[in-house]
């Protein structure tokens, strides 16, 4: 059952306007008028309108206006009313955004949640069996649910070394066997380095565990791993004066503590596609940004480990959402496998014993050349996200 | 609520093409003409026997990029050069990068264009590729690398920093708004990513020559006029003398029939010692008036310098080694350049002075008759030098141009 509303007078505007301007925009994505998997939804505080009931099976595109005053959400629901085909979130007043989703035939819920509360204005929606369909298929959910589980087991497994290598470095680096201590420096970090979009996203232990010094404002306090860095490689700290074996002993406790802290949250973690895939993404924006500059690893100049780390946590993400992505964008697929092959290789002529060179033995052409390749990488990589969820 | 660049262009060609049907109206009917069209809609077309941005008249704003191919791959390198004509025949009419555009498209994916030229008219921008020298050993086209396309020679004086100099791509974007050069070349850039780096880039503003009799002649950082005898578009038959490269000269260069070559040069200017010496010396050094540009011997901006013309002491009005008596085309053999520099200002030194000076960019038939003779006997005794450092070099081979449905480098790579 379809409400429908009188149109109030901004979102009239807004919806004309949105027709006025389609004549002119240079935007392929929205499907063509008349399409039936092309449909409209005008979301206000109280009403969601959407232009149709129904439609064929395949790709649907939902564009959604929000013509009232409070922020809103669209969601295409299954028949249970909980499972989510595709969302899209925090659509401002008078904004819009399109959902593209791939629906099988069956019936569903549309859902508008102005003010983002409750659940929202629900109506029923049901797809037709179709002969036309695009490359859609029910296992869809299954790929994606398989590619949640591995990683969710990736992030369980890396946080479970990262603690064990963790209590290594603070115990030698408590006892003053400085020299195991910066063996183990850049070999447990990698752990970290792997995951970091996930240990970053708890808010709260990623600027107790990982802040550099530069990252402080004045009167924080300093802890984490980039302390203990320093006190391990002061050579290129003015006046620096060593930490006692008291104050050794409190900022590594205080890091294994953390971890503790970390692994206990990362037990029973899930991803959805879109997380999974942003995190390679993001990754590799690290790398561009703070490894292949030098800037990560200050004082100790293990950039190129937590390079791998975070080349080797980007590679895992991709490889669990390939099953998808093999199916909806073959070429961006052997694209990325050709990349992560090659920027791989690039860091491997890097090698050095067991580990990688000091930051410091790279040339500028060195450092240029693994820069393009990272440019090489993230650039199809930022398509991998909007790819799997087509 | 976005409105994509081809719908404001659309917007302002029909306010133009209404403007022009009303001035026709008005004069016919004695009426009040409307205002002329606003010239940053004015677009430069993109297919042709030559590429654009050459013979174009001079716009005000430069983005010049060199890029290094990364790839062994000539299909690759294909490919891209495929990517960057699709995405240079939209750009230069005003579209945006790519299909979607830079607000369409997934909303999970980055846009296929980068978006800071979203309302921007296209403002006559102009996109012109080149070829360097040390491309073609690599894809073993060694015997299509033309006699002429070998690399510059040092000159006296020269201060070359090899991080501004060569590169086996090169791009000139010019336009009437620096938004729009700009925008060009980072989307052109992020289309390359994988094939190709970006080795350096150059921005530049004041465009200083005319390409075209329409326009006046600009002024250089050291405030003369400059570019007054460079070669115009409006005399095709010295174009095809001295600028185009004509079919028969040399049979590695068949693919080159209809392109040019582009020689770069970053000239710096101690722009602070110019400022402390006299009007005397300024115009002594130019051989020309700082008011008028006029020769010393006489005359206004465009009348022929006459060397031999002699004053006080019988020595000549125009110094022997001033920059004109050097430079002019009397003094080289009748050989013309189709100037097309740029002043640029990249900020200050650390000792408080301007890196700015004039990047100087030529196209010509050949660089071994029409700069590299020039260049040695400036470098070696022009009086101007004292004031200048080159620090960035590069020469390439600049297409021919495209038609449609054909690609840039097809000639050299198909």
């Amino acid at each position: 059952m379809i409400k429908s509303h009188r149109c109030a007078g901004a979102a009239c505007l807004v919806a004309a306007l949105a027709v006025a301007l389609a004549g002119c925009t240079d935007n392929t994505s929205g499907a063509a008028p008349g399409d039936p998997r092309a449909l409209t939804v005008q979301s206000t505080d109280d009403a969601c309108t959407v232009s149709g009931g129904g439609a064929p099976a395949g790709t649907l595109t939902f564009s959604v206006t929000n013509g009232g005053s409070q922020v809103t959400e669209f969601y295409l629901l299954g028949s249970d009313g909980l499972r989510i085909l595709g969302e899209v979130e925090n659509i401002g007043p008078g904004l819009s955004r399109d959902l593209v989703v791939n629906a099988p035939a069956g019936d569903y819920f549309t859902a508008c949640k102005p003010g983002m509360i409750g659940d929202g204005i629900r109506n029923p929606f049901s797809v037709a069996p179709s002969d036309d369909q695009p490359a859609v298929s029910a296992d869809d959910q299954q790929l994606a649910e398989q590619a949640d589980q591995q990683y969710g087991s990736y992030v369980k497994d890396q946080t479970e070394q990262l603690l064990a290598q963790t209590r290594a470095f603070a115990e030698a680096y408590t006892a003053g066997s400085d020299d195991e201590a910066r063996r183990l420096y850049p070999r447990a970090r990698m752990h970290w380095e792997r995951i970091e979009p996930v240990a970053e996203s708890f808010g709260d232990l990623d600027p107790k565990m990982d802040a550099r010094e530069a990252d402080l404002q004045p009167g924080e306090e300093w802890t984490g791993w980039h302390v203990m860095e320093k006190d391990l490689w002061p050579q290129r700290a003015e006046n620096y004066t060593a930490l006692t074996t008291q104050e050794r002993k409190r900022y590594a406790d205080d890091l294994v503590a953390n971890t503790e802290d970390l692994y206990n949250r990362t037990r029973d973690l899930t991803f959805s596609t879109d997380q999974i895939g942003n995190g390679a993404t993001g990754l590799m924006e690290e790398v561009a940004s703070g490894k292949v500059t030098g800037e990560e690893e200050y004082w100790s100049r293990t950039d190129l480990w937590d390079f791998q780390g975070n080349l080797e946590g980007a590679r895992v993400a991709w490889q669990g959402l390939r099953p998808i992505l093999q199916k909806k964008d073959p070429d961006l697929d052997a694209t990325l496998e050709e990349e992560f092959a090659a920027t791989q290789a690039e860091l491997d002529s890097h090698r050095s014993g067991d580990g990688w060179k000091s930051y410091d033995e790279l040339t500028e052409d060195d450092i240029k050349a693994l820069s393009d390749r990272v440019n090489a990488l993230g650039e199809p990589l930022s398509r991998l996200t909007a790819a799997v969820l087509s | 609520m976005t409105l994509s660049r081809r719908g404001l262009i659309g917007a302002a060609g029909g306010a133009a093409a209404v403007g022009a049907a009303g001035l026709a109206g008005g004069l016919a009917l004695g009426r009040t003409a409307e205002p002329p069209p606003d010239p940053l809609a004015r677009t430069y077309p993109f297919h042709g026997a030559h590429q654009a941005g050459i013979a174009t008249p001079a716009q005000d704003r430069l983005h010049f990029a060199a890029f290094d191919v990364l790839t062994d791959d000539r299909a690759k390198l294909a490919r891209l050069l495929r990517a960057w004509t699709t995405a240079a025949a939209r750009l230069t009419q005003g579209l945006a990068a790519g299909e979607q555009g830079p607000t369409g498209g997934s909303y999970q994916a980055p846009p296929d264009d980068t978006g800071e030229a979203i309302g921007l008219p296209p403002s006559g921008l102009t996109l012109t590729f080149g070829v360097g020298p040390a491309l073609f050993d690599r894809f073993g086209l060694g015997q299509r690398r033309p006699e002429a396309l070998t690399p510059l020679p040092a000159f006296p004086g020269d201060a070359l920093d090899p991080d501004r100099s060569d590169g086996d791509l090169c791009v000139q974007a010019c336009a009437d708004d620096p938004q729009v050069a700009v925008h060009a070349i980072r989307n052109l850039a992020r289309i390359g990513m994988g094939t190709v780096s970006v080795r350096w880039s150059q921005l530049g503003f004041g465009r200083t020559s005319s390409t075209s009799t329409a326009q006046p002649t600009p002024r250089n950082m050291f405030g003369f006029k400059d570019g007054t005898a460079n070669l115009k578009a409006e005399e095709p038959d010295l174009l095809d003398r001295h600028v185009w490269v004509p079919a028969g000269r040399d049979p590695r260069e068949d693919w080159l029939v209809g392109g040019s070559y582009l020689v770069a040069r970053r000239i710096n200017m101690t722009i602070e010692t110019w400022d402390r010496t006299s009007l005397a010396e300024q115009e002594r050094v130019i051989g020309r008036s700082k008011a008028e540009g006029a020769p010393l011997s006489g005359g206004d901006e465009f009348a022929a310098p006459d060397f031999a013309a002699a004053g006080r002491g019988g020595l000549p009005l125009i110094d022997p080694r001033s920059h004109v008596a050097l430079a002019h085309p009397d003094a080289n053999d009748g050989v013309q350049l189709l100037r097309r520099g740029y002043n640029f200002v990249d900020g200050s030194t650390r000792l408080g002075r301007l890196d700015a000076g004039l990047f100087f960019l030529a196209f010509v038939t050949d660089p071994r008759t029409h700069f590299i003779p020039m260049q040695t006997r400036l470098a070696s005794r022009d009086a101007l030098q004292e004031y200048l450092r080159h620090t960035g070099s590069g020469l390439w081979a600049v297409l021919p141009g495209v038609n449609e449905g054909g690609w840039l480098g097809e000639t050299l790579l198909a």
